[in-house]
């Protein structure tokens, strides 16, 4: 979490929530998402899909702005298993 | 130092070019693209003008003794008419640029010989595998290898049919003089479109270089195909899905149909699918698609066969002699016939049985080590004696060499 | 969980084949992410794109686009792709396949093509061997590699392709990774819009066929040593550029030189010299 200074009102500060799909299916376990996320706010969950990977999950108790947004997991995903969409608040 | 100077050599190139090109102002009309007229042309020449006449716009050759001449009256014409000529690196690249420009939405031919075709044979296999109407000259040459480049031969006449691995069928066509080299070349493009399947013309190096009166119908008097389109939008296309005649239609690349095609064994949408019944279907198809439409492909002469015991089978610059000799024996009294073939693949095997069981002996000339003679053999099927005249290449049989042959036969 | 059905590029995708052939870790799927995004963020119109591929592991990508794509025989994309082009430029054109397919079996096509900068786009996938056959050695695998087919230590040094390429007479050469996402999405845009023959290389992960046998086990630890070892220089001299698997890999942009005629306009000059000559001949009928 950033540290502003205090004449800011951070309940004033618009945060963009984004949310974080996996198409559990397609995983297939690379984990170049957990890896390489600037955020590092993935890890493997303990579900299996129905090849037998672990797919990825935001990791849980972080607060619902963690991840930036960059999209960089999407990109990366071999698969075409993730994507992220913002949330309309 | 000699770097720059090649620079500014091909810059004032460019700009004598460009200067050129400004000079011209718009002409609305087209340049023809059909010579009407009499002429008096080489067997390739009049190749080159058939397929401009029956809409070729693309040609990718490489040159190759006894076919360059088509590549050169093409690089010639195909401009004048908006058409494409490109000369490639090598005869692989061509054939497969040129499935490339029939995938384009344009009718593309190439024109080569013995080794060259050799090289193209994986891609025939692609172009019957996709169904990509093509057509390729192949101007024989005596063989094998490098051979006699400037000798004919009839050679390619089993590789014509086998050359690239699998079972697929193929078309092959095969003219005897400069004017049919000019009406097959439009039958070729013609029947590579209807049924789009890559089509061989078979010429042979003498019909090639052969001078002999070309008659030019007008523009109007020449029947033209276009490849099959599809009627549906393209959410309910199939691209594999055969229409009647056992084609399917053909949306080409940029026409919004989305289309995947692929060499491996496809299904009907297209996608790769490895897997022995899709393979069955798929093949049993490629191969009906020619063989059930047979007796609309096969195109043959018959010369004197009612009343004759012994009947001469042959094709190209062999008939010629052939129908010599047929003149020479009658006189001797023998009566003999001549079946010219002009379409050798999809072999006339119903004509050949029919023949075979009315006339004693079918004696196959051609310039080859028995080639076309083991398939009449094989069609014959014992109803008569199939005998062979000819050499393995380097010069045509002589009316009298078939005539020693009928004399011989007759004489046992 | 509730796990989503549909991904956003599924429209783009031919989402009924998915998931793809791939091994888990290969690149082949971020550098196909980053393609299509690439051409939807440039804003070609779709009908006129048309992808052309090999064969091998990077020739599959074009069983898995909606868009007009062609999958061909082994070496032969490139004039497939000069056969499509030039019969309508309006096509943009992208051959996508793999180094073994372009410059082993395919080398004088690419060369000749350069040559003649033919107005395409070459996204080159260099995974060093030839992976769809289970690893053998390619003109791409570095000497002393360990392939199938080098049980000893491959004996034969490398191509450094964007040398190739540049000497040819590419206009645009980069090199980028299959972890160097965005740059590589940036560089696919610039190339696809740019008029003439470019050349992209992509090097990625193989960790069943090539990277099992040599130092990278996962696909993982091969991102994690373009990550740690890659350095990006644009502009450098495409003779420096050679790979030593293991050292420093040099990746960026290298060649982004003023555009040449393509071949399609020669081809249109001489239509016009030749039916300008005819008419001045044979005059208006």
């Amino acid at each position: 979490m950033k540290q502003f200074p205090k004449f800011i009102n951070e309940e004033m500060l618009r945060r963009e929530i984004w949310e974080f799909h996996v198409i559990a299916d397609r995983c297939k376990g690379c984990g170049y998402c957990i890896e390489f996320c600037p955020e590092q706010i993935l890890e493997a969950s303990k579900e299996y899909n129905a090849k037998g990977y672990h797919p990825p999950k935001v990791k849980d108790g972080l607060p619902p702005d963690a991840c930036s947004g960059c999209g960089f997991c999407a990109l990366i995903c071999p698969e075409f298993a993730i994507f992220i969409r913002k949330k309309e608040t | 130092m000699p770097f720059s100077l090649e620079r500014r050599k091909h810059e004032f190139i460019l700009e004598v070019l460009n200067i050129a090109s400004k000079q011209i102002s718009g002409y609305e009309e087209i340049t023809p693209d059909v010579l009407t007229g009499k002429y008096f042309m080489t067997g390739n020449v009049a190749a080159a003008e058939g397929a401009i006449a029956a809409g070729c716009r693309y040609f990718a050759g490489y040159p190759i003794t006894p076919s360059s001449e088509i590549a050169e009256r093409l690089s010639e014409r195909l401009p004048q008419v908006n058409g494409i000529f490109l000369q490639m690196e090598d005869e692989l690249a061509s054939i497969v640029s040129v499935l490339g420009a029939s995938w384009g939405g344009v009718k593309s031919m190439t024109a080569t010989s013995g080794p060259g075709f050799s090289l193209m044979q994986e891609t025939i296999g692609l172009a019957a595998m996709t169904e990509t109407p093509c057509v390729i000259i192949n101007v024989q040459r005596g063989g094998p290898s490098t051979g006699l480049p400037t000798l004919v031969g009839q050679g390619d006449i089993m590789q014509t049919r086998w050359g690239s691995h699998g079972d697929y069928e193929i078309i092959a066509l095969s003219p005897n003089s400069p004017q049919e080299c000019f009406n097959l070349t439009i039958e070729c493009f013609n029947l590579s479109e209807r049924y789009r399947v890559p089509v061989v013309l078979l010429m042979d190096e003498s019909v090639g270089h052969m001078t002999e009166r070309v008659i030019i119908p007008p523009k109007s008097k020449i029947k033209t195909v276009d490849r099959p389109k599809p009627k549906v939008p393209p959410e309910r296309y199939l691209p594999y899905k055969p229409g009647r005649n056992l084609v399917p239609p053909m949306a080409c690349a940029s026409e919004g149909y989305f289309i995947h095609i692929t060499g491996l064994t496809h299904d009907e949408r297209g996608y790769p699918m490895i897997e022995a019944d899709v393979q069955e279907k798929l093949v049993k198809r490629l191969c009906d698609k020619i063989l059930k439409n047979a007796d609309k492909i096969i195109k043959y002469e018959e010369h004197n066969l009612e009343d004759s015991d012994i009947v001469l089978v042959s094709f190209g610059i062999t008939s010629r002699s052939a129908k010599g000799a047929v003149r020479l024996a009658r006189e001797k009294g023998i009566n003999v016939g001549l079946l010219r073939l002009i379409t050798i693949w999809p072999f006339p095997e119903k004509q050949i049985r029919s023949l075979a069981k009315q006339v004693d002996t079918l004696i196959v000339c051609e310039i080859n080590n028995k080639q076309l003679y083991y398939e009449v053999e094989r069609c014959a099927a014992g109803n008569a004696e199939v005998h062979h005249v000819g050499n393995p290449g380097g010069r045509v049989p002589t009316p009298y060499e078939i005539l020693d042959k009928i004399e011989g036969l007759k004489k046992k | 969980m509730k796990y989503a059905t549909e991904h956003p590029m599924d429209s783009l995708l031919r989402a009924d084949r998915m998931p793809h052939i791939w091994c888990p870790g290969c690149g082949l799927g971020s550098i196909l992410t980053c393609y299509l995004e690439a051409l939807v963020e440039t804003g070609i119109d779709l009908k006129y794109a048309t992808m052309v591929s090999g064969i091998g592991c990077a020739g599959r990508a074009a069983g898995y686009v909606k868009i007009d794509s062609f999958h061909v025989t082994h070496g032969r994309p490139i004039p497939f792709a000069i056969g499509l082009k030039v019969t309508d430029p309006r096509r943009n054109v992208t051959v996508f396949s793999g180094d073994g397919d372009l410059f082993a079996i395919g080398g004088n096509h690419i060369i000749h093509a350069a040559r003649r900068n033919v107005d395409i786009t070459v996204i080159c996938v260099n995974n060093f061997n030839y992976g769809m056959t289970g690893g053998q050695v390619g003109p791409t695998t570095p000497i002393g590699a360990f392939t199938t087919t080098t049980p000893y230590g491959n004996i034969e040094p490398e191509f450094n392709l964007p040398h190739l390429c540049a000497s040819a007479g590419a206009v645009y050469v980069a090199r980028w990774t299959s972890l160097h996402a965005r740059r590589l999405k940036e560089s696919i845009k610039e190339a696809l819009l740019k008029r003439g023959f470019c050349f992209i290389e992509v090097l990625s992960p193989c960790p069943v066929a090539f990277g099992r046998r040599n130092m990278f086990r996962e696909g993982i630890d091969m991102m994690r040593y373009f990550r740690d070892k890659c350095k990006i220089v644009h502009g450098v001299d495409t003779r420096d550029v050679g790979i030593v698997l293991g050292e420093e890999i040099i990746i960026g942009k290298f060649v982004d030189i003023e555009e040449k005629e393509t071949l399609h306009d020669h081809i249109a000059r001489i239509q016009r010299i030749a039916q300008d000559r005819w008419w001045r001949k044979y005059g208006k009928s």
